[in-house]
């Protein structure tokens, strides 16, 4: 055996040696996991090489498998029988695409990215992935090379989708963080914000790929575990959006060179921080967005001329997972001597799991492979033999012509023993805050806090640093109205130019509802996300979701509990609304030890939905400021006092118990009623309602059309009771949108609108002020849009 | 005859598919065009009429915007560029593209004609980083300057288009501006509709403090054009960030720029 590869002695281990060798080598294994490993190789009579222990430990981490999502769970609610989860995925998320049955569903959760019909010559690939635990370390690293990730993974999706479309959504601690109050081996929060936000900037804006979709959400809880969240929308040709892989392929490696960067990156998000994080440098990857550009530019002429029958990237797990996967119903064999390094001096297991970025691996028959290495040399993309696929079921590494790995595939892929966890949820307990409207005159100072807090106000100076134009086929930007700097729903854009047919993309999300219920919490992302699709132009018939959960540790009982709500909410909510998922991520472990103190943080439990939506014609496509005085505002769906978990009660220090519930029954008719009138052109503008609910939205909508509005709370329609102004304005009950319609076009909205709760709620006027008149006939509500504006704008500024 | 166009593209690249359509719309034919095929010969570069520098971030803009790309355009095709331009052929540079020509001295390119054999065409002014220190992209008035650029003939007096970089201050030695007024080499500069273009142009009309508020330039011929903004980005009114709002023509005020280059060849050409 070569002296480079050593032995790690697990045949006579006990369990505390086991675990030692697990921890000490970064390896994320747990004790059932390490026995299962020893059982296998005490039958072999030999002891695994690093190269084989670490291919396991990658293949089985949470990262690459998601145990947690399908492992049985033994979930107890309080005055409930225990249930048996068969697996949450399975349950919850898959079960719900089955059964919606959407015949333009091409390819679900079994690709890189999820696949969608598009038009008669292309499909739309959609992915999100997370980048969490190397941003919190090395945020600008960390981000850049989370949008990198995920653009190859639309790169690795069928035979490879040409990159159209990026969003992000990030969640950060407070801005306005004391310094002394830092937990210990953190970075500020604006630090992590300035980190990633330049990270994905840097590395989008130079891929050419247009990034017009996204939310960044602030609580102190993401101090130590910022979220960072990249998706990528690719374009692909019809018929190559399948992959296969004969024995006697070629192994192929395409881009960059392979360093010491990114050991152990799988397993790593598969743990927990704590203050000695910051230590672990070498787990965060480095982003070469012009290494990733040539490789886009040589595989996509690769891909037409049909040199290659399967690609995958190197993501977590480089090589070892590349390669493990593609070849795991077959058998691969790989010379690590062939892979060409940054620098001398890594060792072979080092090469095997290195996650140095921009690298693809592909499947090429032989006799193709002189014309794709000059296409390759071409485009200066380096392409390296690295082995060959064979029939043996055993993925076979080689290094200097001996072997240093030999597992069987079957134990690799299969072998994972089955977990039990065991989940609890209790409802928590709240204080209630009672209706200000006898204690103040009105609420503009309200309106104007509301605007000016970081999770409402204006992104407008990190949009900017996006090119969302590149591509020239973006329609509706993120930025719209008179001067151009409203916040739009959803961004709209035209990946072929010339024709009409768009993708509309969105997302929702509300972390705060999960202080109240992880359930209503889901399901009101699901309704945000699909308010936005359908508040410019969208319908709910074409949309898809992605689901991707951050959590805290799944192996704590609570933490599970509020996962397995989500989970079933985003069953029940997409069932009900059709809208089936397409692909999803979940990244756990987002918690924070404090060693000093030994407090345990978790994040709020997170779960961001994405929306895409295939338009058949952008012309109809509406924005959401305000367009002429006189117009008609109206308020569309049911108010209900649902303001546990809002941005009012959250201004005065308050929870609550009553977070926004989701009627799927109403919440569609109202949708696709709406979907409807845009379609035939009766709306003017549409702005869904969300944080800050009905007050946040005019205000928005007013200052960015640059008009004022004359609106009075009188006509809201409500699910129940309501007699308090400030319910009335701030609840932000799902399924809302306000619109903007035309007086000639009143009674033909009304007729078609006429089984949605719907009520006319004022007018756009000439003069820029805003007013709202309460229930008792009072101005509640006077303000100019210039202050409003302002104070939404300033935040956030530089 | 059709003109027909090289669109060069580089490692890094990333608007030639667009800026291709463009042409296509305008009613030329063309081709993308690695630079390594132009280098190596396997593609001849006197076969084309227009060549088109897309925007994007060659080689990464490593040392700085589009220097990578004009000292290879410089060292390995400054004779085929020399002939390509005497030719009375034409070159358009776009946001990056413009970087290159800057960076290569084909723009503003004062004094190039009367130049001797084998002097060096040097770099007269540059496109610095924005005053904003940042990547900005939004949307520009464009005030168009009475030129001699081939490009613009006959445009509208104030067109708008999309930015999208971080190095576009245009900035040159007073001599240098000079000149460029007095040679008419001033094509487009940021103007503000709100001041009814006059005056100065402040910050964002201006998006990066550019000299003198120049967007564009051409060289004295008015056959070499460069310009910050993307007019690719402008096709069709659906570009249009306020669509939903005004009543547009459904042309998009990009699409001249192209048009006009065609037509050039179609009339100096058949």
């Amino acid at each position: 055996m070569s002296n480079k590869v050593n032995e790690f002695q697990i045949l006579n281990a006990d369990d505390d040696e086991l675990m030692q060798i697990s921890r000490e080598g970064t390896l994320s294994l747990n004790l059932k996991e390490m026995q299962t490993i020893q059982t296998h190789f005490s039958k072999l009579q030999r002891n695994p090489t690093d190269v084989e222990l670490e291919t396991i430990a990658q293949t089985w981490s949470e990262h690459c498998v998601h145990k947690t999502f399908k492992c049985i769970i033994l979930y107890s609610e309080e005055g409930k029988e225990t249930e048996k989860i068969e697996g949450l995925f399975p349950t919850y998320i898959q079960r719900a695409t089955e059964e919606i049955d959407k015949p333009w569903c091409v390819s679900v959760f079994s690709d890189n990215a999820g696949i969608i019909e598009f038009d008669d010559t292309y499909n739309l690939v959609f992915k999100v992935e997370t980048h969490n635990h190397p941003s919190a370390i090395e945020p600008y690293g960390g981000a850049g090379t989370g949008i990198g990730g995920v653009i190859r993974d639309s790169l690795g999706t069928g035979l490879g989708a040409k990159p159209i479309l990026n969003t992000d959504v990030f969640c950060f601690g407070l801005p306005d963080m004391p310094y002394d109050e830092l937990p210990k081996g953190t970075l500020h929060p604006k630090r992590v914000f300035k980190g990633v936000v330049s990270g994905v900037r840097d590395y989008g804006n130079r891929m050419g790929i247009p990034t017009a979709n996204g939310a960044i959400l602030f609580d102190s809880r993401y101090t130590a575990n910022p979220l960072v969240f990249c998706g990528n929308v690719g374009l692909i040709p019809r018929n190559r959006c399948d992959k296969s892989v004969e024995p006697g392929d070629l192994v192929v490696a395409v881009g960059g060179r392979t360093g010491r960067d990114g050991i152990h990156g799988a397993t790593f998000s598969s743990a927990e921080l704590d203050d000695t994080s910051e230590n672990l440098g070498s787990v965060v990857q480095i982003g070469n967005p012009i290494m990733e550009k040539k490789i886009v530019d040589a595989l996509l002429q690769a891909r037409d001329r049909n040199l290659y029958r399967s690609i995958t990237d190197c993501g977590a797990g480089g090589f070892s997972s590349a390669v493990g996967e593609m070849g795991a119903e077959i058998g691969a064999e790989v010379h690590l001597e062939r892979v060409p390094l940054k620098y001398d001096g890594l060792a072979p297991w080092e090469i095997w799991l290195s996650e140095a970025q921009e690298r693809m691996v592909i499947a090429v028959p032989p006799e193709n492979i002189e014309t794709l290495k000059d296409i390759c040399e071409a485009e200066m993309v380096e392409a390296t033999v690295l082995g060959n696929f064979t029939d043996s079921h055993r993925l076979q590494v080689f290094y200097e012509d001996e072997i240093v790995g030999d597992l069987d595939m079957d134990f690799l892929h299969k072998g994972l023993p089955q977990h039990i966890k065991e989940a609890i949820w209790r409802l928590p307990q709240h204080k209630e805050m009672p209706s200000r409207d006898n204690d103040i005159d009105n609420y503009t100072d309200d309106l104007l806090r509301l605007l000016a807090s970081p999770n409402i106000a204006s992104k407008e100076s990190v949009i900017r640093q996006y090119d969302h134009e590149v591509q020239g086929g973006m329609v509706i930007k993120p930025l719209v109205g008179v001067e151009n700097d409203g916040p739009s729903d959803a961004c709209v854009t035209t990946p072929v130019i010339g024709s009409e047919k768009a993708v509309i993309v969105a997302n929702g999300i509300n972390p705060k509802y999960s202080d109240v219920d992880p359930y209503l919490s889901a399901a009101s992302a699901i309704d945000e996300a699909l308010r936005n699709i359908t508040a410019v132009g969208g319908t709910l018939e074409k949309t898809a979701l992605l689901d991707n959960f951050c959590w805290g540790n799944p192996d704590k009982p609570d933490r599970l509990g509020e996962l397995v709500r989500a989970a079933k909410a985003c069953y029940d909510i997409a069932t009900a609304y059709g809208t089936p998922f397409i692909s999803g991520k979940d990244s756990l472990y987002n918690e924070y030890h404090d060693t000093t103190t030994g407090e345990q943080r978790a994040i709020p439990s997170t779960l961001l939905i994405s929306a895409i939506c295939v338009m058949s014609d952008v012309r109809n496509a509406v924005t959401m400021d305000v367009k002429s005085p006189g117009n008609l505002i109206y308020i569309v769906g049911n108010t209900y006092t649902e303001m546990g978990g809002s941005h009012y009660y959250g201004l005065h220090g308050f929870i609550g118990n009553t977070a926004p519930v989701v009627r799927p029954e109403e919440g569609k008719l109202t949708m696709d009623a709406l979907s409807d009138v845009i379609n035939s052109g009766l709306v003017r503008s549409c702005h869904d309602c969300s944080e800050g609910g009905i007050g946040v939205a005019a205000a928005e909508m007013a200052f960015s059309g640059g008009y004022g509005m004359s609106l009075n709370l009188e006509n809201i329609p409500t699910g129940e009771r309501i007699t308090s102004d400030d319910f009335l304005l701030f609840s932000e009950s799902n399924s809302r949108f306000l619109v903007e319609i035309e007086k000639q076009n009143q009674d033909s909205f009304e007729n078609r609108m006429v089984d949605v709760p719907i009520g006319c709620l004022g007018t756009v006027t000439e003069t820029p002020e805003f007013i709202i008149t309460g229930l008792s006939d009072k101005r509640i509500i006077e303000g100019s849009i210039d202050i409003l504006k302002s104070a939404w704008q300033t935040p956030l500024h530089t | 005859m059709k003109a027909k166009v090289c669109i060069l593209r580089t490692a890094g690249t990333n608007c030639d598919a667009e800026t291709d359509v463009a042409f296509h719309l305008a009613g030329a034919e063309t081709e993308l065009v690695h630079i390594q095929q132009l280098i190596s010969n396997k593609i001849n570069l006197s076969d084309y009429h227009i060549l088109a520098i897309p925007g994007g971030f060659s080689y990464g803009d490593d040392i700085s915007a589009g220097i990578l790309l004009a000292v290879e355009m410089k060292h390995k095709l400054r004779n085929t560029l020399e002939q390509f331009v005497s030719d009375n052929k034409l070159i358009i540079g776009i946001c990056n593209g413009f970087q290159v020509l800057v960076r290569t001295g084909l723009l503003p390119g004062i004094g190039n004609n009367s130049s001797q054999e084998n002097t060096e065409i040097a770099q007269q002014t540059t496109l610095a980083m924005n005053t904003s220190s940042r990547f900005e992209c939004r949307w520009v008035d464009l005030v168009t300057q009475l030129s001699p650029c081939v490009f613009t003939k006959e445009i509208r007096s104030s067109i708008y288009l999309p930015v999208a970089h971080a190095e576009g201050r245009f900035t040159a030695s007073t001599d240098v501006l000079t000149e460029l007024e007095a040679n008419q080499q001033i094509v487009f500069r940021y103007g503000n509709r709100s001041n009814s273009f006059s005056d100065r142009t402040n910050y964002p009309h201006n998006p990066n403090g550019s000299d003198a508020d120049i967007a564009g330039i051409c060289d004295t011929t008015g056959r070499i054009f460069g310009l910050m903004p993307h007019p690719e980005r402008y096709l069709t009114k659906w570009n249009h960030p306020r669509w939903t709002r005004e009543s547009l023509p459904d042309e998009g005020d990009g699409l001249a720029i192209f048009k006009n280059a065609v037509e050039y060849v179609k009339v100096n050409f058949s």
